[in-house]
């Protein structure tokens, strides 16, 4: 019983992977390519994570699969939040079909409260 | 050997193909990616495979210590994708003060 849901999972998690590094090599830009990276890689290594919790059934093990997948879930969106971020500020080239733009101006490093460079706010240094 | 042994071994042999394709698919990404976030994306997403990899290697070999090598790696792996996404952001920073200040001596 064991073995057929180890089965499942495993195979649930393989073409979750799968389509995720598809969806890396065939979105059209980068902000999209980072959208599929994270979401569908994190649902497939969590998948898998399971599948191995349910293989060897112990609780050492399943504890310790829990705290990768909580791991693994905390993570992804800040790294995916960093590096969409980091992209869309370095200005790289969007979809051609991209019709709706939000974050238009708010990108610019003139903007005071947007420079997270502790060097170039030497008041704040003073107020310590 | 019992029906459900050989369905278990299929299974974990079709995944860890898939991993590998999955892993050599971002690798071409990470070659051609026009821009470097693409290629942090696809070195992300290479670790979380990894991760996954080790998972379904661990059910392969039945070694239960896998696990604790996932743990480290996605710790490792976390935080060289914010060092890498910070390096990439302070880089097209300096670049575009670069560029305000040569548009102010102009």
């Amino acid at each position: 019983m064991n073995d057929i849901v180890t089965a499942l999972f495993l195979i649930a998690g393989g073409i979750f992977s799968f389509i995720a590094s598809l969806g890396m090599l065939r979105l059209p830009d980068t902000i999209i390519r980072m959208h599929a990276a994270t979401k569908a890689g994190a649902l497939g290594a969590g998948l898998i994570i399971v599948a191995q919790a349910f293989y060897h059934f112990e609780l050492a093990t399943t504890l310790r699969s829990i705290a990768v997948v909580t791991f693994i879930l905390l993570t992804a969106p800040v790294a995916a939040h960093l590096i969409g971020r980091a992209a869309y500020c370095s200005k790289v080239t969007l979809w051609k079909k991209t019709w709706i733009d939000e974050l238009a101006n708010t990108c610019d490093w003139r903007i005071p409260e947007f420079d997270t460079d502790e060097n170039s706010k030497p008041e704040s240094q003073d107020s310590k | 050997m019992n029906m459900e042994n050989v369905l278990l071994k299929a299974a974990t042999e079709l995944t860890l193909v898939l991993l590998m394709l999955g892993i050599l698919l971002a690798f071409i990404r990470l070659l051609i990616g026009p821009d470097p976030a693409d290629r942090i994306v696809a070195l992300d997403l290479i670790s979380i495979l990894i991760v996954g990899l080790l998972a379904a290697f661990s059910v392969y070999t039945d070694e239960k210590s896998f696990l604790d090598v996932a743990i480290a790696y996605a710790l490792i792996a976390f935080l060289g994708t914010v060092a890498l996404a910070r390096y990439r952001e302070r880089l097209a920073k300096k670049h575009d003060r670069f560029k305000t200040i040569k548009d102010i001596h102009k």
